[in-house]
């Protein structure tokens, strides 16, 4: 066999539902363990913000689309010896199958590392891995997969409903979901099908227990489970969606045993050699006598895990040793012949790094000869042990979406999760609530439930809510048997939620008789120090005890020190103290009397990272938070890294010195500040969660690194920042603070409309609007918003028409010393997270850039920054506003950073720590200030001389959320980003839309467009169009308009016109591959219209413009360019 | 209700009880197994052990039926766990962790912190130590004592299928035996008789441990019958306390029977031909030891319990399987016959059963 020297790594491109930040962190081990093998490496993956994509990791990468048309130029020109499929995701997966299929692998002699492509292709199929799955022996549930609704609906009949109909080839269960009836079954086949070729419907296992295993394997056939995993979720709810712990709690050694025995048999059936990902169903009630129903319902294909010959022989019965096997029913589910996100989750958990391993066995190693790098002394073909419990729970951020449904099921919805560790379920839980970093003080928050539904009703049809409808429940005193009667979540983990409910419920009326005494015993004496350790060791924050008894959280806090009531530091060993392991990976617990780690004092220096991913807050971060981690290596200092996402990099073993696997909130990072004692904490990397502790962190006395903590505040409240522009005399557009709502109709008839409207201290403008008149206003305002003292509203003049640029920096003491501006393709309007942004600017005028510098720097000096800056602007005919500044590393940052060659971050750690140094040493001062010139003068020379343009695109997952409209406004939907380098513009933004699921047009093209502006600015891009040759679809005015112009098109109904030729019927039949949807945000009037326009584009699957500077772009870039002759060129070569 | 757990160094640790209100002196072990406490506390081999389970979370699916259990009734002197579940939740769970240990009189405590006392094990070794309820007690070391004799049955029993009828007979010394290696040969056909540890076969004389009235008929069939194997069990503290067994494993040895030792049986076959045994600092108890068989690139994810290894290999045997962690030995085998003991327990339970094929390999050269 031919030695490989060169592997191909495919990522998994942007973050989107389904397939998000877990994708980096397993490529980076890939990739990480491939060079330690001293193997060369390329990456395909157009996510710029990743880790991933990081000089210190592949050595050449490639920023383009993960598909076939482009891998195959890459593997022509870099002739690597190998590839990667497994460790991005299910993009990487495709496509990998797609370059096999079409011979493309065979052609250019790359060899398939891991599992064979054989074991991949069954397990995609789901009928023929069905058939297999029989083949082996093991249990599946009735079923049979459909290529048609008639074909889909003949099976449900045999089967009976409630069915799952399920769809192969798919992201996360995209275009999945349970039926009850014919209806339901139709609509959800009918969706399905317009994204795959094929359907299973299978029967509806409904309240089984979901169990996963991570299965290990290498080519010498080792085999080792990883992690087992128990969703507390029903089957029915995606694995994605559920709330996950590791290991699994209600299963006994059998039922243990017995499903990790059947995910070896398939890891070893698939030849897998390196990870994959079982899952089962679990019956949590089998019985005798429902036996005889299950072997008929499963023919022969099941296997009942009991030695029957035994049992019905009379010799064993007659012995003394009557042992017998326990019963069970279960079902193997879904079988990921790839690093997964469980895999991920499971690599956390346990501290096994799973991709790190299978990168290692696909290169044909032996588990045995693979060291583990937690212990140092042991190896890695075990099976860790844990000492403690891990809680998964997702984020959603369902409610930023208009008309999306917030039920949560099948396929996924959420956007990220978080992970936390503890010594008892309670504790663990509670953290994990916290984490989600959603201002919930844990389990029995009193949370809004969705008006006029019964309780029981949020218990049978789960949303994000579920937590708090189960406590709620539960003082409303329903049983337990009765909550899991609704929600299927077993009665062990209600049980432990009642657990906290009733010690609330305890200390609450305890509370309220200690306070009328307070008086005289003081607030010290509120609690005992055994009932205060008690509610610690449940998973209490200070704030919630506080609450209980009327007092405030740091009042607990210094009655905590009093008792001496801290949380221990544990390590994550794998091996459950077996061994002294060498470990920086930490948590926290109160269920413990003692460190495992020794503080690390001044060496230290804590970086907070991003908590999870949301929109708004993404992979960026995690980027921004290691590069925080390994810049502190030049400065001798120990990185010691917060952070509670298991999807990222930052939280990765050897990242940082110190690793904690903890809660963002105040009290932790508190706790772990006390502990370590270390030289100061740094806010400003992990986006805006870290930004929102500086305040409280600098008034407990801690050291703040960068910018201080009053200026953060003086960019971040509206008023003191309104006040700064007036006296720096920089424009902003006209603002207001009300409390009424006449005061914001007198502000907004003053400054005319339209107008934005938003609360302050808001990430990606949830409740921000535009508002185009006074009805508008006042709709908003009484439906939306609530308007009073305590919660003012914030209008300010919106400029329509207006450019939107950005300017991100890095400042030491007040002076810039790096800085780059970035433009948007899309008029003010759309947020800043979903708009497409270019490097270098294009369309921005020399003197435009000079004023917005200036204005950088005259900000930065008046705000004494220290360390990242980043300032938005509108500008229009040639005048500049400010409409917001961040004390922090922006989303852009890893995008400037790899564009310039510039990283922006480790200027911003420089200029944390020459500034001490200043105090320290003149002379170093001197020459350290000469050395930031020097940075400045090769930016200016750079920017001025780049010799191709970068496009950074946004990437949406509307059609995960049904019922979403797909359109652009004021708050953020985007959920991961791309960016492509080209020569022009044209080139870099074209690659771009095809890495976000873009596709040239080749079988028609719809437009619609709304109001006269758009038809009449729209009208040189519809020419263009008609040069395509395709055919053209529009609507009845745009039709009529386009004709007028001497454009044919086929005139459709509209949806709701339910007449023949149909939009609909159009985009059913796969007509169209290109929709333009414009319409006037002034007019609401065919608001229902687009958007029933709009929904049906994205579910099916067709790309979608709603942006008219966007979609102009697009045009101009596919009639300008052709495909196959865009330049394939590696980053190196740009930059 | 408040106890404490002392060890010998002094240490003291207190903790609410949950089982039995008693005091008991014992060896405190640990053991990093994350499923099947049931099985665990009902295994022989955990004589005169005060366990302490390092997964804090215990209690949660309650306790099955005793037809599920690895013997007839709990065999540890004490538990300690960090979080005890009184709220199980389990089809099969007839009553509480709790329930069951004080219904057969066994202390328990909660300590939260089990890591610190598993560091201490780890550093220091094996502690004797007491759990303290009600009055004070002496420490107490039961690898002093002889404790195979306490578990092991005291009478022959036979299981299988009938002897002449083709099937294989195997002859297996119950040393503290756990349910499933009888059940492992079972479940292979083969016509099992499980004998006291004491038991001589070629010898007429009738052991002490004989009180079954019915014995003597046993034993003439036992006698009678032609062993095809020979398996030595697993069992509780020092094999050399052992010394009848090996007194006849020796005899098995001269007549080349075919023989297969489990974990204590591992000591003992080792022992009786002429190799050495001596106590591991901490020993291994958990669900997740690799053992690499030897010039193989072969590893097996194992369930240990046991305190004693074999370090010295005898001779005309082999080392068959070596611990991949620490190096210690899995395992023997003899040169030329099929004789042969593993320290793991093939029949797990608890813990994986991926070394299940040990017992085909086994009686397939019967």
């Amino acid at each position: 066999m031919r030695k490989i020297k060169k592997v191909l790594v495919l990522g998994s491109g942007a973050l989107k539902i389904g397939e998000a930040g877990e994708f980096d962190y397993s490529g980076s081990q890939a990739i990480k363990s491939l060079k330690e093998e001293g193997v060369k490496t390329v990456l395909v993956n157009p996510n710029i913000a990743t880790v991933q994509t990081s000089k210190f990791l592949a050595d050449t990468v490639y920023f383009l689309p993960v598909d076939a048309f482009f891998v195959e130029k890459i593997i022509a020109k870099e002739k690597p010896d190998g590839i990667l499929l497994s460790f991005g995701g299910q993009t990487a997966l495709n496509c990998g199958i797609e370059l096999h299929k079409k011979g493309i692998l065979k052609k250019h002699g790359v060899k398939i590392l891991g599992t064979p492509i054989s074991g991949i292709i069954l397990t995609e199929d789901r009928s023929k891995f069905a058939k297999h799955l029989q083949k082996i022996g093991l249990p599946i549930p009735p079923s049979n997969s459909a290529t048609t609704i008639e074909g889909a609906l003949k099976i449900a009949q045999t089967i009976g409903y409630p069915v799952m109909a399920r769809a192969g080839f798919a992201l996360g269960g995209q275009g999945s979901g349970v039926a009850y009836h014919k209806k339901e079954l139709k609509k959800i086949v009918r969706r399905a099908l317009s994204f795959v070729p094929q359907i299973l419907i299978e029967k509806y296992l409904h309240h089984y227990k979901e169990i996963e295993y991570e299965v290990v394997r290498d080519k010498y056939d080792n085999c080792i489970t990883v992690c087992n995993m128990e969703n507390m979720d029903p089957l029915g709810i995606h694995t994605g969606e559920s709330i996950v712990v590791a290991p699994s709690q209600t299963l006994n050694n059998f039922e243990y045993q017995t499903l990790r025995n059947a995910a070896i048999k398939i890891a070893r059936s698939l030849n897998i050699i390196g990870e994959c990902n079982v899952q089962f169903a679990l019956n949590p009630k089998f019985e005798y006598r429902n036996s005889k129903q299950y072997q008929n319902s499963n023919d022969r294909n099941s296997k009942r895990f009991e030695h029957s010959d035994f049992e019905n022989s009379n010799l064993f019965r007659a012995s003394d040793l009557g042992f017998r096997d326990f019963p069970i029913e279960y079902y193997v589910i879904e079988v990921n012949a790839r690093l997964s996100r469980s895999s991920a989750l499971a690599s956390k958990a346990t501290g096994y790094p799973l991709a790190y391993v299978a990168a290692k066995l696909a290169l044909g190693k032996n588990l045995i000869d693979i060291k583990n790098k937690v212990t140092q002394i042991t190896q890695s073909c075990f099976e860790p042990s844990l000492d403690y419990i891990v809680v998964k729970i997702p984020r959603w951020d369902i409610e930023k979406f208009k008309g999306a449904d917030e039920k949560i099921g099948s396929s996924m919805k959420s956007v990220g999760e978080v992970m936390s560790i503890g010594r008892t379920f309670e504790e663990a839980y509670q953290k994990a609530i916290r984490m989600l970093d959603l201002d919930f003080e844990g389990a029995t928050d009193k949370v809004m439930l969705k008006n006029g539904k019964s309780i029981i009703h949020e218990l049978k049809e789960p949303t994000p809510k579920r937590m708090f409808a189960i406590s709620q429940a539960l003082r409303e005193n329903l049983s337990v048997e009765e909550i899991y009667q609704h929600s299927g979540i077993d009665p062990w983990f209600l049980h432990r939620i009642k657990n906290i409910v009733d010690e609330e419920r305890t200390e609450r009326s305890e509370g309220a008789r200690l306070r009328a005494r307070r008086d005289r015993r003081g607030k010290s004496n509120i609690l005992s120090k055994q009932r205060l350790l008690r509610l610690k060791q449940l998973g209490f924050s200070d704030r919630k005890i506080g609450d209980m008894l009327g007092v405030t959280g740091l009042d607990i806090r210094k009655l905590r020190k009093k008792f001496d009531i801290l949380p221990y530091v544990f390590q994550i060993d794998t091996l459950a103290g077996e061994f002294p392991a060498k470990t920086n990976y930490l948590y926290l617990t109160y269920n413990g009397f003692h460190h495992d780690v020794m503080p690390l004092k001044k060496r230290g220096v804590i970086v907070l990272g991003s908590g999870p991913y949301r929109i708004g807050s993404s992979v960026e971060f995690d980027w921004t938070s290691v590069n925080t981690a390994i810049s502190l290596k030049e400065y001798d200092r120990k990185s010691i890294i917060i952070n509670c996402n298991p999807e990222t990099v930052s939280t990765d073993y050897d990242i940082s010195d110190r690793l904690y696997f903890e809660e963002l909130t105040f009290e932790r990072i508190a706790d772990i500040y006390e502990f370590e004692n270390p030289e100061g904490i740094i806010v400003s990397v992990g986006g805006q969660t870290p930004n929102n502790r500086a305040k409280s962190l600098k008034a407990q006395g801690f050291n703040v690194l960068g910018t201080d903590p009053e200026d953060i505040d003086r960019a971040e409240n509206r008023s003191k920042f309104g006040k700064l522009l007036d006296k720096l005399n920089i424009s902003q557009p006209a603002w207001e603070k009300v409390t009424t709502l006449k005061q914001a109709i007198a502000f907004c008839s003053r400054v005319s409309y339209p107008v934005l409207i938003r609360p302050s201290f808001v990430l990606s403008g949830t409740l921000m609007r535009v508002c185009h008149n006074k009805d508008d206003l006042t709709h908003i305002i009484k439906q939306t918003a609530i308007v009073s003292k305590d919660y003012p509203l914030t209008i300010s003049k919106f400029i329509e028409d207006a450019k939107e640029i950005e300017l991100d920096a890095v400042a030491q003491n007040g002076i810039v010393i790096v800085n780059v501006i970035s433009e948007h393709i899309e008029n003010a309007g759309v947020h800043s997270g979903d708009a497409t942004i270019v490097l270098p600017p294009q369309k921005v005028y020399v003197d435009t850039q000079r004023k917005i510098e200036e204005i950088g720097r005259k900000i930065a000096l008046a705000l004494h920054v220290s360390g990242p800056l980043n300032i938005q602007f509108l500008a229009k005919e040639k005048e500049v506003q400010v409409i917001e500044v961040n004390l922090r590393a922006s989303r852009t940052f890893p995008f400037i950073s790899k564009v310039t060659g510039l990283d922006f971050i480790k200027l911003s750690v420089d200029s944390f720590f020459r500034k001490n140094q200043n105090i320290y040493s003149s002379t170093e001062s001197r020459a350290k200030s000469r050395e930031s010139l020097e940075v400045n003068n090769v930016t200016m020379k750079q920017f001025n001389n780049l010799n191709f343009v970068a496009v950074k695109a946004p990437q949406f997952s509307f059609a995960r959320l049904t019922g979403a409209d797909p359109i652009l406004h004021v708050e953020m939907a985007s959920t991961g980003e791309v960016a492509c380098f080209g020569e022009d513009l044209e080139e870099a933004f074209l690659k771009a839309e095809l890495a976000v699921g873009g596709k040239i047009p080749r079988k028609g093209i719809f437009i619609s467009l709304g109001g006269e502006e758009n038809k009449i600015k729209f009208l040189e891009s519809a020419m263009s169009l008609a040069k395509l040759n395709l055919p053209i679809f529009a609507t009845e005015k745009t039709a009529k308009f386009l004709r007028h112009h001497g454009i044919h098109s086929k005139h459709l109904y509209k949806i709701q016109e339910k007449k023949s030729p149909n939009v609909l019927e159009y985009f059913q039949k796969g007509k169209v591959d290109l929709a333009i949807n414009l319409v006037e945000t002034k007019f609401q009037k065919d608001e229902s219209d687009h958007y029933t326009i709009r929904r049906a584009a994205i579910d099916h699957n067709i790309p979608l413009f709603t942006n008219r500077q966007k979609a102009e772009l697009f045009v101009k870039a596919i009639v300008e360019k052709d495909i196959n002759n865009l330049p394939i060129k590696s980053w190196e070569e740009y930059v | 209700m408040l106890g404490k757990l002392t060890l010998e160094d002094g240490s003291q640790f207190e903790g609410t009880s949950f089982g039995a209100n008693k005091s008991i002196a014992g060896e405190v072990v640990f053991s990093t197994g994350m499923v099947g406490y049931p099985e665990s506390l009902t295994d022989s081999s955990y004589l005169g052990q005060i366990l302490i389970l390092t997964y804090p979370l215990i209690g949660s699916y309650g306790v099955p039926d005793k037809k599920y259990w690895e013997s007839y009734g709990i065999k540890i002197s004490g538990l300690i766990v960090s979080n005890y579940i009184d709220t199980p939740s389990h089809f099969q769970s007839k009553q509480t962790l709790s329930a069951w240990l004080k219904s057969e009189k066994i202390p328990a405590l909660e300590i939260t912190d089990t890591r610190f006392l598993t560091q201490k094990i780890r550093t220091k070794g094996t502690l004797l130590g007491k759990i303290v309820l009600k009055d004070d007690v002496k420490f107490y070391d039961p690898n002093k004592e002889n404790l195979v004799a306490k578990v092991s049955t005291q009478k022959i029993i036979v299981q299988g299928p009938p002897a002449g009828g083709g099937k294989k007979t195997v002859l297996l010394f119950d040393c503290g035996a756990k349910g499933n290696i009888a059940k492992c040969l079972l479940k292979r056909g083969i016509r099992v008789m499980t004998v006291p540890w004491d038991f001589d076969p070629f010898s007429s004389v009738i052991p002490n441990s004989f009180r079954d009235p019915g014995s003597n008929e046993m034993l003439k069939q036992v006698q009678h019958d032609k062993i095809d194997g020979i398996v030595i069990s697993n069992g509780p503290g020092d094999p050399k306390m052992a010394d009848k067994t090996i007194q006849t494993i020796k005899k098995v040895l001269q007549r080349r029977i075919p023989t297969l030792g489990v974990c204590l049986g591992n000591q003992i076959l080792a022992l009786a031909a002429g190799g050495d045994t001596r106590k591991l600092k901490f020993g291994h108890r958990s669900q997740n030891q690799p053992c690499i068989m030897e010039s193989s690139k072969k590893c097996f994810i194992t369930t240990q319990n046991h305190g004693f290894e074999v370090y010295k290999i005898p001779k005309d045997f082999k080392s068959w399987f070596t611990n991949a962690n620490d190096g210690s030995n899995e395992g023997i085998i003899h040169n030329k016959l099929p004789i042969m003991s593993v320290q793991f327990h093939p029949e797990a339970n608890p813990g994986p059963n991926d070394t299940e094929w040990v017992f085909d390999y086994f009686l397939e050269r019967l």
